[in-house]
């Protein structure tokens, strides 16, 4: 597994870290420092709320490499509450329980692990919000 | 400056701290224990609480302390950059070495002008932690440290500690006092080296003495801990509205409770372990979090942990003004324990990992 590459992903992969554009306020996830709207630089960090809601989804039964483990597990498009569409697993779900719409909100989970004796990846998934499950 | 005295073992910072902030977090799976005694006696063996909690697959004491910190910060508002430790109490770190506190730290913005470590003293290294940052913070070396207890606690398949040994925990925020949501008036902590529960290096789970685990251990430190504290402080029992104790299962924190002197009404509301099952890291401070979700400002909370090996923290607080206004801004302690799945034996030996493939 490549120690480096998940090294420098740490801040998106935690905490949700992306771009605002400083001419058009667009934000932007992954950080990419060209503002999609209007290609003007966009380097300023900015840590999304990770509130969001279910695009579309799916199931995957036949997991790649190093995501067996989980099989089966839910990946989604997640449409965040300030405008990007991120594509991340759904966790602390059922297949049955997920809906187009449905308001869900991002935690820190382990992605995958490295064998027995490799690191151990953590980053975003979505839940379903559990604010919204309480104040029913 | 405080006088130290030698003889009554008061721990009290120069500056007066409380905390700051509090969070729980507690997964969303329950095995009920009528399910691990349908297992392994059949289902006619008694059972010491109603059910567990258990963590999903993709979770550890990295990711749920990351929640539970996260909800601390949420009642505390203060910039994470301000943060001066970040500690992390439990057994059941995912790394035998590279620090569990470190991945918090990070996860909540706290890096880099931080330190970072991880605790260990069985089920009382998160009240470890919380005191060495009333110090951390009593001294002014830092205005905030967050300390961490959780664990996703390990139980040998058949033994009496499966049906009780859990996932879950809290993270809780010390700052100066006149920011805080409960002062902390003092503490106080008592061990001995008693070999009541033990996991040697490498083994995956662990060992214990059976009926020694009671008298010569918990209620010897719990009680001697929670007597020492309220006699340092010239308080009894019915000067405090709530009391928490560790709870490994619900008869021991009860009998404990009872002995001190403390009535149902006092210890029901902290006492989790009949739901959650023992948290062991986290299992005091989790208690602690469901009082602070419903106490009211004046209101003093007893707090006593205990840990193998063996060893109590005691802690004497009360409730402020503050903590009115900013309970509300995360989920509460009962709204996670509300959110439940059940699972059977089955997906419980899968999420825990207990298939050798």
């Amino acid at each position: 597994m490549e120690v480096s590459r998940h090294w420098r992903l740490q801040a998106q992969r935690y905490q949700l870290v992306g771009e605002t554009c400083d001419s058009c306020g667009v934000k932007l996830f992954p950080p990419r420092d060209v503002c999609l709207e209007c290609e003007a630089p966009a380097q300023e960090l900015y840590t999304f709320t990770g509130l969001g809601e279910i695009y579309s989804y799916t199931t995957i039964y036949d997991a790649p490499a190093g995501f067996e483990h989980n099989a089966p597990y839910m990946v989604a498009l997640i449409k965040l509450e300030e405008g990007p569409l991120v594509t991340a697993q759904l966790t602390d779900m059922d297949p049955s329980e997920a809906q187009i719409g449905m308001p869900v909100e991002m935690v820190t989970r382990k992605l995958r692990t490295d064998g027995e004796e490799g690191m151990i990846v953590y980053g975003y998934k979505f839940r379903p919000a559990v604010k919204e499950l309480t104040a029913v | 400056m405080n006088a130290y005295n030698p003889t009554n073992g008061l721990m009290k910072p120069d500056r007066p701290v409380g905390i700051a902030g509090y969070g729980a977090y507690v997964p969303r799976y329950r095995i009920p224990a009528a399910e691990i005694s349908r297992m392994w006696t059949g289902g006619t063996g008694g059972v010491p609480i109603k059910e567990k909690a258990v963590n999903g697959l993709d979770e550890d004491v990295a990711t749920m302390s990351i929640e539970a910190a996260r909800n601390a910060m949420i009642r505390a508002q203060i910039n994470p950059q301000e943060i001066r430790a970040v500690w992390v109490g439990s057994e059941s770190h995912p790394y035998a070495v590279k620090p569990t506190s470190t991945i918090v730290a990070e996860a909540i913005g706290a890096v880099p002008n931080t330190q970072a470590a991880d605790w260990e003293f069985a089920c009382k290294a998160g009240t470890e932690a919380m005191q060495a940052a009333i110090a951390f913070v009593g001294s002014g070396m830092a205005r905030y440290a967050l300390s961490i207890g959780m664990d996703t606690a390990q139980g040998r398949p058949g033994d009496a500690l499966e049906y009780t040994a859990a996932a879950g925990g809290a993270a809780v925020l010390i700052g100066p006092a006149d920011e805080s949501l409960a002062l902390i008036e003092g503490s106080y902590s008592f061990v001995t080296d008693t070999p009541d529960f033990w996991r040697r290096a490498h083994a995956d789970y662990p060992s214990h003495g059976d009926r020694f685990t009671g008298e010569p251990a918990y209620f010897k430190h719990v009680l001697g801990a929670a007597e020492a504290l309220m006699t340092a402080v010239n308080r009894t029992p019915a000067d405090y509205r709530w009391a928490v104790f560790h709870q490994p299962n619900a008869k021991f924190p009860e009998r404990a409770a009872q002995a001190l002197g403390f009535a149902p009404e006092q210890f029901k509301t902290g006492l989790l372990s009949p739901r959650i099952g023992n948290t062991y890291s986290g299992s005091t401070m989790i208690g602690l979090t469901a009082i602070l979700d419903v106490a009211e400002p004046g209101d003093r909370i007893l707090m006593v942990s205990y840990g193998s090996g063996a060893g109590s923290d005691a802690f004497d607080l009360q409730v402020t003004e503050r903590l009115l206004e900013a309970r509300g801004r995360a989920i509460s302690t009962e709204g996670y324990i509300a959110r439940r799945t059940e699972i059977d034996y089955a997906t419980y030996t899968r999420y825990r990992d207990k298939l050798k493939m």
